[in-house]
C-alpha cells in the first residue's frame, strides 16, 4: 500500500504491507516524518491510499462508500496526544456525547459511562470539566470515550506525548487492560521507554518503509 | 431524543451568532418580498388579459360621409366573418351617451363635445383577440371606413408598464437572492466553525453525516422560514397600504390584487426560501466539513 500527499516529492508511505491480528497491541515507531501516523489517518480512512488497500475489521475501507464510514468509525476508538475533549462539557457528558451522536439514548448513556469511567479509574471526577483534570486524567476520559462504544480497534496516535513519564506508564497499564479484553490496540508513539517496557509488537518505520517488525520488540 | 438535540443546537447556533442571522433574515425579506411582488404582478397582468380581452374589442370607426348602402355592406360583412364573435352598431347618439357617461366627472369636456361630433363606430368583439391584423387588413379600405382601432393596443402598454416594473423586482430580487444566499454560506460557515470541535469528535466516532450536517441545514431552514414568513407579511401590508390604500383609483382600473394570490405567496415564499437555503447550507457544509 502506498500513500503519496499531494505536493510531496516522496510518498509518505511506500509499498507498505502490514497485517495485524485480531486482538494484537502493536506499537508503530519511527522518527517524525516517517510515515507512521499516516497509518493511523488511513485507518481511520480520513485519507485514502494511492495504491493497495487497506482492510479493516474485514472491510476494505479504502474504497468503502462516504455514506458507510460514520457506521465503520463507530468499530474504532481513537485517543490522539492532545486528547480532544470539548472543553464546555465535564467528564460524564463528554463520553456520554460520543453515546448521543450516534444514537444511543440517555439511559443507556446513564448506563454505561459511568462503567467505563470507572474502569479507566476516574470514579468520582466525572462532574469534572477538563480544565480541572490532570493531562493525564484527560488522556483517560479520551480513552472512556473511545472505549464506550466497545470498539474493536483502539487506535492510539502519540497518546503519551503531553504527558509525564510516569503518567505515561498509567495509560500503558490502561490501554493494556482494555488489550486483555480482547480489543486489538495499535500505537503510534516514539517514546522508547513504554515500547522496551512493554515489549510488545513493534514495527518500525522510516522514510516511508518497514524497516522492522519484531514480536516482543524494543525500541532499538 | 435526537430530534430534540437537533433543533436544540439549530437554535444555539442561531443565537450563537445572532448578528449575522438577523443580517440574513433582512435580506431574505427583501429578496423574497420582491420575488413575491413579481410573481403577484405576472399572475395580476394574467388576469388582467384575461378579464380585458373578453371584453376588448376592435372599434371601426366610420366616416361621417358614410351612406347607408355602405354601412350595411361592412354590417353583412362582419356578420358573415368567421372571425368576429360579436358585433355592435354604435351609434352617433350612442357613442355621446357613453362618452357623456365615461366623463361625468368632467362637464367641461362634456360640454365642449357636440351631440354630432362624436363618430359612429362598429364594435367588434373577436374570437381571438390576437387576430386583430386580419381584420384591420380586411375593413381599413372598405368605403365609408374611416379608421379601424385595436383597443388591445391601448391595454397593451399598461402591461408593458407593468411587465416592466415585475421585471426590476425580479432583478432586485435577483440580487438580493444572492446576497442572501452569501450570507447563509458564510453563516453556516461560522456556524460550522464555532462547533469545529464537536464536529470532530462527531466525526470521529462515527456520527452519521446527516447528525452532523441537520442543525447547520437547519439553521439555514429556519431562517429562511423566517423571513419568508416576514416577506409575507410585507406583501400584506403592501397590499393594505398601497394597492388597497394609496393606489386605490388606479386599481378600477387595473382590477384589484385579490387575497387569494397574496395568500398563496406565503406557501410558495417559504419554499422556495427553504430549499435554496437549505441546497446552499449544505453544499457549504460539503466544503467545509470533509468526511
Amino acid at each position: 500500500m502506498t500513500k503519496t500527499y499531494p505536493k510531496a516529492s516522496r510518498p509518505s508511505l511506500d509499498d507498505v504491507s502490514v497485517s495485524i491480528e485480531k486482538g494484537d497491541f502493536v506499537f508503530f515507531i519511527g522518527p517524525s516524518g516517517s510515515g507512521k501516523s499516516s497509518i493511523v489517518k488511513l485507518m481511520l480512512h480520513e485519507i485514502k491510499p494511492n495504491k493497495g488497500k487497506v482492510i479493516v475489521n474485514g472491510k476494505e475501507i479504502s474504497s468503502m462508500r462516504g455514506w458507510k464510514i460514520p457506521s465503520f468509525r463507530r468499530s474504532i476508538g481513537c485517543v490522539f496526544q492532545d486528547f480532544r475533549l470539548l472543553p464546555n462539557k465535564t467528564a460524564y457528558e463528554n463520553v456520554a456525547f460520543a453515546l448521543e451522536v450516534i444514537g444511543k439514548s440517555k439511559a443507556v448513556a446513564r448506563r454505561v459511562v459511568p462503567e467505563v469511567l470507572e474502569l479507566v479509574g476516574l470514579g468520582g471526577k466525572e462532574h469534572r470539566y477538563p480544565h480541572e483534570l490532570s493531562g493525564g486524567e484527560q488522556q483517560r476520559v479520551a480513552v472512556a470515550r473511545a472505549f464506550v462504544n466497545r470498539p474493536l480497534i483502539l487506535l492510539a496516535d502519540e497518546p503519551t506525548g503531553n504527558l509525564d513519564p510516569d503518567t505515561s506508564i498509567e495509560i500503558m497499564r490502561l490501554l493494556d487492560r482494555i488489550n486483555r479484553t480482547g480489543t486489538t490496540v495499535v500505537m503510534v508513539t516514539h517514546d522508547s521507554n513504554i515500547v522496551n517496557q512493554m515489549r510488545r509488537r513493534v514495527i518500525e518505520i522510516e522514510g516511508g518503509r518497514i524497516v522492522r517488525d519484531q514480536a516482543r520488540g524494543v525500541y532499538g | 431524543m435526537r430530534a430534540k438535540y437537533v433543533l436544540l443546537e439549530m437554535l444555539v447556533g442561531l443565537w450563537r451568532n445572532v448578528t449575522m442571522t438577523i443580517a440574513m433574515i433582512i435580506t431574505m425579506i427583501v429578496s423574497l418580498s420582491m420575488l413575491g411582488a413579481s410573481l403577484l404582478m405576472y399572475m395580476q397582468v394574467d388576469e388582467m388579459k384575461g378579464h380585458y380581452y373578453e371584453q376588448v374589442e376592435v372599434s371601426i370607426y366610420l366616416e361621417k360621409s358614410i351612406d347607408d348602402a355602405q354601412r350595411s355592406d361592412i354590417k353583412s360583412k362582419l356578420d358573415s366573418d368567421p372571425l368576429v364573435k360579436d358585433v355592435l352598431w354604435e351609434t352617433k347618439e350612442m357613442a355621446y351617451e357613453n362618452f357623456k357617461e365615461q366623463f361625468r366627472d368632467a362637464p367641461d369636456l362634456v360640454n365642449a363635445i357636440g351631440a354630432d361630433e362624436l363618430p359612429e363606430s362598429f364594435r367588434v368583439a373577436l374570437k381571438n383577440p390576437q387576430e386583430f391584423d386580419k381584420i384591420n387588413a380586411a375593413y381599413a379600405g372598405l368605403p365609408g371606413v374611416d379608421t379601424v382601432v385595436d383597443q388591445q393596443k391601448l391595454l397593451q402598454k399598461i402591461f408593458d408598464i407593468l411587465g416592466s416594473v415585475q421585471n426590476l423586482s425580479l432583478v432586485v430580487a435577483g440580487f438580493m437572492g444572492l446576497a442572501a444566499l452569501l450570507l447563509v454560506a458564510n453563516t453556516i460557515q461560522v456556524a460550522a466553525y464555532s462547533k469545529r470541535r464537536e464536529v470532530a469528535v462527531m466525526k470521529l466516532v462515527g456520527a452519521s453525516n446527516w447528525f452532523i450536517q441537520a442543525p447547520f441545514v437547519l439553521e439555514a431552514v429556519f431562517a429562511a422560514l423566517l423571513g419568508s414568513i416576514l416577506a409575507w407579511v410585507m406583501l400584506v401590508v403592501g397590499k393594505i397600504v398601497l394597492i388597497d390604500g394609496k393606489l386605490a383609483a388606479l386599481t378600477d382600473l387595473l382590477l384589484p390584487v385579490s387575497w387569494g394570490n397574496v395568500n398563496l405567496m406565503l406557501p410558495i415564499l417559504a419554499g422556495i426560501g427553504s430549499v435554496v437555503s437549505a441546497v446552499t447550507a449544505w453544499v457549504t457544509l460539503r466544503f467545509y466539513i470533509r468526511v
